[in-house]
């Protein structure tokens, strides 16, 4: 079943196509991942989703409530988890809780409870009673994972979870988000231009310039790169070359001394490889695909590669900034 | 459609950071206190308002108004915080009405007003003023509704304001003219026409004149009757809130 769908969705703001006729559906109890660089538009898609933004054209569907028409029932089935932190840092983690909970209108009888078990999942009930403002950028994101879920939503929005956070918080945090769906039968959507952080994802869009240009899960978008790439040094690569050409029939490159060819299962081809060239080979090693490479296919460049002007460099290293210390 | 459990907890959460910030505490209280007793003590040797009362005694109801202003003002102005460090944010995708959030946010900074006027009234004491339950009741029960329509007002303005840059500028257009064209310091009929037109557009003239018929009710310092005082303030505290609820429906489009 679905649980989020967009139909030919569209947004401008003056002259600017933020997002531009994109379609998807995301299945329950799986984890959709919305990956592009910044200012491809998953922000403002996001924004449409959870109510905060009318949509240009299109439709939008959560849990089969119109985000446009009905927004408080679309409310009541989304957490999410924003870019920019927004806990209230002069207030106590189990108090941020508490204002959550009574705005969802958590029951009394199990608000206690529900706010307890959201701080022991993310680790944070030793510290409940501390202000917010005295946490670190990583318990400041865990803390609003736990908010997000604190009304049992059926759908979490995380918005580049880990943007800004050092590389240990950012495993830590993964940990959690895959237990997710499984633990709290919950299913995620989120945005992150990490394009290694989107293995995790059971689907994958990627959008660029506010277009959708691929779909699926990783395994088959890293497939359109045509495979795995297999690099050998041998102690004569001309005579490697000839025969390993031979053998798959296969051109192979040469690289800073270094042969290299792709194949489609790099793995199994390994042993024939040696064989062949027998006792020369030096050192062989497997590169696998990774999404970045299915990026850099489909639009001629690197996801990190900022498209944006500096300001939006800035903005992000503000942004950052602002998530590891004080504010917020 | 209004949510209670989000209006209460919007009141809560400002009431608790209100008792928390000591700082803010000690500031709120003092500014009335300076105003009082420098500016009222230091003026009451130059000017006798008559009607029996010492100017510092013709100003106990406006530094009332005056402290409802400030903290009214304030508590709204701290959703501009909020929507900076982005709570708002969090706050609007909660399944609850805009007419909720409007309410709840006035209602706590009418409540933390109507403290701060309660402390400062008991101090009339030291003004030499008798004061009976039934004034002192009603002047709280004024306050009530002036600090309601004040919020209410504050919130209309943060609505248009994204940061607090702009605190100052409200400070000195919007704050301190309302609080000068009030009838706070001197009654606004001795005002030339074009101030006095503007302190009838006032919402805190219509409150200083109701805490006026409160405190003093024999000394005929009043510029309106107290019936169209209150009713003024109980149709601005309605109209408000629902420009304000207006407001905040209205950032979904942009």
């Amino acid at each position: 079943m679905s649980l989020i769908k967009v139909e030919n969705l569209s947004k401008q703001f003056g002259n600017l196509t933020a997002v531009n006729n994109i379609s998807f559906e995301v299945t329950e109890g799986t984890i959709f991942g919305f990956l592009g660089p910044n200012g491809a538009g998953k922000t403002t898609t996001i924004n449409i989703l959870c109510t905060l933004l009318a949509p240009t054209s299109g439709k939008t569907y959560i849990a089969g409530h119109d985000c446009l028409k009905e927004p408080s029932e679309v409310r009541k089935n989304i957490g999410i988890v924003f870019q920019d932190t927004t806990l209230d840092k002069d207030l106590t983690a189990y108090e941020n809780l508490m204002f959550h909970a009574c705005l969802y209108d958590v029951k009394r009888s199990v608000i206690k409870e529900r706010i307890n078990d959201a701080l022991n999942f993310v680790g944070l009930f030793e510290r409940k009673d501390d202000l917010v403002k005295k946490y670190s950028g990583g318990m400041k994101r865990r803390l609003e994972v736990a908010r997000g879920m604190i009304h049992r939503p059926k759908v979490l929005f995380l918005d580049e979870p880990t943007l800004g956070l050092d590389p240990q918080t950012r495993a830590h945090l993964w940990e959690f988000i895959i237990e997710l769906p499984k633990k709290h039968n919950v299913t995620v959507f989120m945005t992150t231009h990490y394009m290694e952080e989107a293995e995790v994802c059971n689907n994958i869009a990627i959008i660029d310039n506010g277009k959708i240009i691929a779909a699926g899960t990783p395994e088959e978008l890293k497939k359109t790169v045509g495979g795995d790439v297999i690099y050998i040094r041998t102690s004569d690569n001309a005579r490697a070359k000839n025969e390993i050409e031979k053998l798959f029939n296969l051109e192979v490159s040469e690289k800073d001394n270094e042969l290299f060819l792709t194949a489609l299962r790099g793995d199994a081809c390994i042993p024939e490889i040696i064989k062949a060239v027998g006792e020369t080979v030096l050192s062989v090693r497997l590169q696998r695909p990774t999404l970045n490479d299915a990026f850099l296919k489909m639009t001629g460049r690197q996801i990190r590669e900022q498209n944006g002007s500096p300001e939006d460099t800035i903005k992000e290293a503000v942004r950052s900034y602002r998530r590891r210390h004080d504010r917020g | 459609m209004i949510e209670v459990n989000a209006v209460y907890v919007l009141i809560a959460r400002d009431f608790k950071k209100f008792i928390r910030e000591k700082g803010r505490l000690i500031s709120t209280f003092a500014r009335p206190l300076i105003w009082l007793f420098l500016v009222g003590g230091g003026m009451s040797r130059l000017v006798s308002p008559g009607m029996g009362l010492s100017y510092m005694q013709f100003i106990f109801p406006g530094i009332l108004g005056m402290t409802i202003l400030f903290s009214a003002i304030f508590s709204s102005i701290s959703i501009i915080w909020d929507k900076e460090f982005g709570l708002m944010k969090a706050i609007l995708v909660a399944p609850v009405s805009r007419l909720s959030i409007v309410v709840g946010k006035a209602l706590s900074g009418t409540i933390i007003s109507v403290i701060q006027a309660a402390v400062i009234l008991m101090l009339f004491p030291f003004l030499g003023i008798k004061l009976s339950l039934l004034s002192a009741v009603s002047a709280l029960a004024v306050s009530f509704l002036l600090a309601f329509s004040i919020s209410a007002l504050g919130i209309i303005i943060a609505s248009f304001l994204e940061s607090m840059e702009s605190f100052s500028a409200i400070m000195n257009f919007i704050v301190m003219p309302m609080f000068f064209l009030s009838g706070a310091m001197y009654p606004v009929k001795n005002l030339p026409e074009i101030l006095k037109l503007i302190s009838k557009l006032n919402p805190l003239t219509y409150g200083i004149d109701a805490l006026k018929h409160a405190i003093f009710p024999d000394a005929g310092i009043f510029d309106f009757p107290l019936p169209a005082d209150l009713g003024i303030l109980i149709i601005s505290s309605a109209v408000f809130v629902i420009i304000a609820g207006i407001m905040f429906e209205r950032k979904k489009t942009k």
